[in-house]
This record gives structure tokens, sequence and C-alpha cells, in this order.
């Protein structure tokens, strides 16, 4: 069964804050569904299919859909890290689709900021996990393992420092018009390469930030999307899949994006020139190179080339990329940046991106990311959504 | 310069073997009793045809395939992926050596190192020139 057209994103909301000391985890996945329902037009009582990942306190699904207290039949938490909510749109799109559920909540939310988490340091090993008995020793962080990523990137390729800045610039570029980023600031190449060195090869500056704050999805059946006042964005196209090292067939110069992008293009019917705006998981610069590649916007090993020179910068460059100035700039909140990216791409099919960075007559954007970690496994979710 | 501690290694049944061996100062891998093939990490189950796999002693040589220096942590240390003689390509951590010196592709050799209240665990450094 194809997902095309079985379902609508309905409403999107991203949480303004991005230092929450004062408030619960729980509390943030309460406000931004709030915050999603009041954008859709629609109100709790209306929800009858819940979606969360990992960062939703509590067991599964139950904790959040209890203090909320959903009446549900239909619930999901399916765990890819980051590109979670990405895979969740599908499979509400899915569950829509079988009678399952009628309107799906989606959320994400978490406070990694103020609870001091950084990006270099190792995260608690959970000693069951398979991979632990092997690694746990080298101290893969989250850093040093995209780094590794770049490194081999730059060998087989020749990929520069300064090719991967650029996304950094493109980022800063559209979150100079978001009043809600956390980094405002436009900066230049000589400034991201000049930001100390975390991880070889990667800067400060090509590393996402680190926010707290959430956000929401409520995705519905085609008749209930008519029957609301806001614009319409269909479902188009879905792709979800895993990889890690194969065994030890090792290969770190393409991602996941490869088959979930391919089997959301062909579930759209359409190709990558098609698409007039993509928001593209920035966990670090060579995140985003990489995904374009495999995303089939150009061809392996040319991403550097392809964003250079500002080639994703709205209004200058040919595929405009995280208007709202993704994770590098804007907000990567709970270590999650799935949902945000999608939340990027409806504002800007339904016309409500900032005006300085709204990209014209844009009916057709794709949302993508990764979740976990690009160099030792990670999942990967791409969405494909049209304006009606 | 203080070289890292290295945090130690959850030992279960699927890798009691290779850290016993470790102590004694072997390196194994396993390889799989149907296919012959080696693999990485060490699994009861063949990762490429589900066959049953067997320890087999590995030499300890290969190359670097990537690695990224930890700059932010101190002391500095430096992961990486080493792709063994055997075939198989495993995350490891480059030992004993000048870390501005490291590059893709250096042929590289086995070096346990103690891991902190653990067995050693298999590093490497590079190899030295023929």
């Amino acid at each position: 069964m194809s997902l095309r057209g079985q379902a609508y994103i309905a409403g999107a909301f991203e949480h303004p804050t991005r230092k929450a000391p004062d408030k619960t985890v729980a509390q943030l996945h309460a406000e931004c569904a709030l915050g999603a329902l009041a954008d859709a037009g629609l109100t709790k009582d209306d929800v009858d299919g819940y979606f969360c990942a990992g960062d939703a306190p509590g067991m599964g699904p139950l904790a959040m859909a209890d203090y909320m207290n959903l009446r549900l039949r239909h619930l999901d938490s399916t765990e890819l890290g980051g590109c979670s909510y990405i895979a969740h749109v599908a499979h509400a799109a899915a569950a829509i689709a079988a009678g399952q559920c009628d309107v799906a909540l989606i959320t994400l939310a978490g406070r990694p900021r103020s609870e001091g988490y950084s990006g270099a340091n190792a995260r608690p090993v959970v000693a069951a996990a398979p991979d632990a008995a092997w690694e746990a020793p080298f101290g893969p962080v989250t850093t040093n393992i995209y780094g590794m990523c770049a490194m081999r990137h730059m060998h087989e390729f020749g990929t520069t420092s300064e090719q991967l800045a650029w996304i950094k610039v493109a980022a800063s570029h559209h979150a100079q018009h978001n009043p809600n980023a956390m980094l405002r600031e436009v900066v230049t190449v000589a400034e991201v390469l000049a930001s100390p060195m975390i991880a070889d090869p990667l800067h400060r500056l090509d590393c996402c930030v680190v926010t707290d704050g959430g956000g929401a999805l409520i995705v519905v059946r085609p008749e209930i999307a008519r029957s609301l006042k806001r614009p319409r964005v269909q479902v188009r196209g879905t792709g979800e899949t895993m990889k890690g090292q194969a065994g030890g067939d090792v290969d770190l110069t393409y991602s996941g994006g490869r088959r979930s992008g391919k089997a959301a293009f062909e579930e759209a019917g359409i190709a990558p020139a098609d698409i007039k705006y993509a928001s593209i998981y920035d966990s670090f610069t060579i995140t985003v190179l990489m995904q374009i590649e495999d995303l089939g916007f150009c061809a392996h090993g040319q991403g550097g080339r392809f964003v250079a020179d500002g080639n994703l910068i709205s209004g200058i460059g040919r595929l405009p990329f995280n208007t709202d100035g993704g994770g590098l700039c804007n907000n990567h909140p709970a270590n999650r940046g799935g949902i945000t990216k999608v939340i990027e791409a409806v504002r800007q099919l339904r016309g409500e991106a900032h005006p300085a960075v709204q990209v014209r007559n844009c009916d057709l954007a794709l949302a993508h990311g990764t979740g976990g970690f690009l160099g030792s496994r990670h999942g990967s979710a791409t969405l494909i959504l049209e304006r009606e | 310069m203080a070289e890292r501690t290295l945090p130690a290694p959850p030992v279960n049944p699927e890798s009691e073997a290779f850290y016993a061996a470790a102590a004694e100062g072997r390196f194994l891998l396993r390889r799989c009793t149907a296919c012959g093939k080696a693999h990485w990490y060490p699994r009861a189950l063949c990762p490429f045809c589900f066959g049953a796999t067997e320890w087999a002693e590995a030499t300890g040589r290969g190359v670097i395939y990537s690695f990224s220096v930890m700059r932010r942590a101190d002391p500095p240390y430096a992961i990486a992926y080493v792709t063994l003689a055997e075939g198989p390509t495993m995350m490891t951590n480059l030992v004993d050596c000048d870390f501005d010196a490291l590059r893709i592709g250096q042929a590289v050799v086995l070096v346990f190192k103690l891991s902190d209240g653990g067995p050693p665990v298999p590093c490497f450094r590079p190899a030295p020139p023929q």
C-alpha cells in the first residue's frame, strides 16, 4: 500500500523556549501538544493516536499519554533517535490509512541544556547493548563518531573544512531572521575555521546547538484536513531504514539516506530536482553534506562542491535548506532534530516561513533526518510533503 | 603526555573468551563455520548468514580506515576504525603515537592496553618500518 495522499499534516508547533530550567520535560511535551492542536484548530479530545520516542519520560508512550490524559486507540513509540519524528509521520499515515486512528499527535521535548549535556562527553554505557563490550573502552561520543565520517569523506573525495563551513554559514544566514534562534549572528567561513577544534576535523561551529524545548505535529485523515481552515500539506512520500557497521564491512561515506530517500522519492513519484525546499538534519555540517549526496541532490562525493558558495541559502542557492536556522543555529531540542525539520517544511509549504527566507511557490518539500550515530549505527527517515 | 584511562568493557557470554585470551596476549576474532567469513564485532551467529561461528587467532595487523582525535578531551585521544588484515573493520583507539602524524591508510599493529579495573582491550599503534 502506498501512503501517498493517505494523510495530511494539519498542525505544527515549535516551542519558543531554548532554555527551560523552570519546566519539566512532561510539561514541555504537553505545551507542544497544545500548540500543535491550536495550530490545527483541533482539541485534545480529537486526538486518538499518539506517537513519541525515547525523549518522552516514563515507559514508552504510557506515561505521557496518561499525563496528557489522552483517550487513544493507537500508540507508537518507535525509537530511531533524532529522526524518529519524521518516521512517526509515516507511521501515523499508515495507521490512519488502516483505520487505526483519525488524529495523530506526535511530540518531542527535552532539557539537555539545563541538564548540562555536552556532545563531547560519553553517554552512559548500556551494558546490555551488543556493541558495548567492543566499543565502550574507546570513547565513542557524538562528536568523534561524526568526525570519523568527515575524515573519511575528506580522504576519499577531497572534501574540505571550508566546504563544510559553508553549511554553517548558510544556516546562520537563515537564523538571523528567526527571533527564537539560539544563535542569530551571521558567521563567515573564516569564523567557522577559527572556532576551537572539538573532534578532528569538526570545529565547534560545525556542531549543532544544545537547547531545551520541543515540538509537536498533528497528522490527520484527508476528510479531516479538508474540514480545517489551515493550508493542506499532504504526505506524499515516505521512507525509513537503518545503517550500521554491517558485520565489519564499514563504509562511512554514505548514510541510510540512500535507501530511505529512494523509497520516499519512488512513493512520491518525483525526483530530487522537483524539491523546492529541503529540511536536512544538521547535527553537524558533515551530516548535511552526506545526506545531500545520499538523497540524490548531487553525486556521491560531490557534496563539498554542492554546498559551497551559498548554494544552500534561500534566495541565493539552488537548494534552500533549514530556513529556520536548523540545528546548527536555531534549535536542537532534546538533542533530537527530527521534528523541527518537519515543522519548518510545513511552514515553507504553507507560506508561513519568515518572508526573508520564504521559498517562492514552495509546493514540494522534503524533510530528512538521521538518528543515533552516523558513523556507528543510525536510523534514517525521509518525508516528502506537498502543498495542495 | 598522560594516557587516557580506558573504561572497562562489559564482559558477557559473547565476549568473555575474547577478553580471557586478551589477558594472555592473544587477539581473537570470530569466523563463520558455514560461510567462512570473519566479522566484527564478535557474535554467536554470523551477521552475514546466521551460521554458527568460532574463535580464530588474528594477526593483529591492519590499516587505519578513519580516525578522529578528540581534542576537547583531557587528555586528548584518537578513536579510529581499523581494517584488519582478515577483512573486518573494527572500532578502536590509536595509541603510543603522535596524533598529528596519523594518516588514513597507515599500517598499524595491535597493542593491548589495560582497561580501568577490567581486561586488556585491543588498541593499535603505527606499525614499525619494514
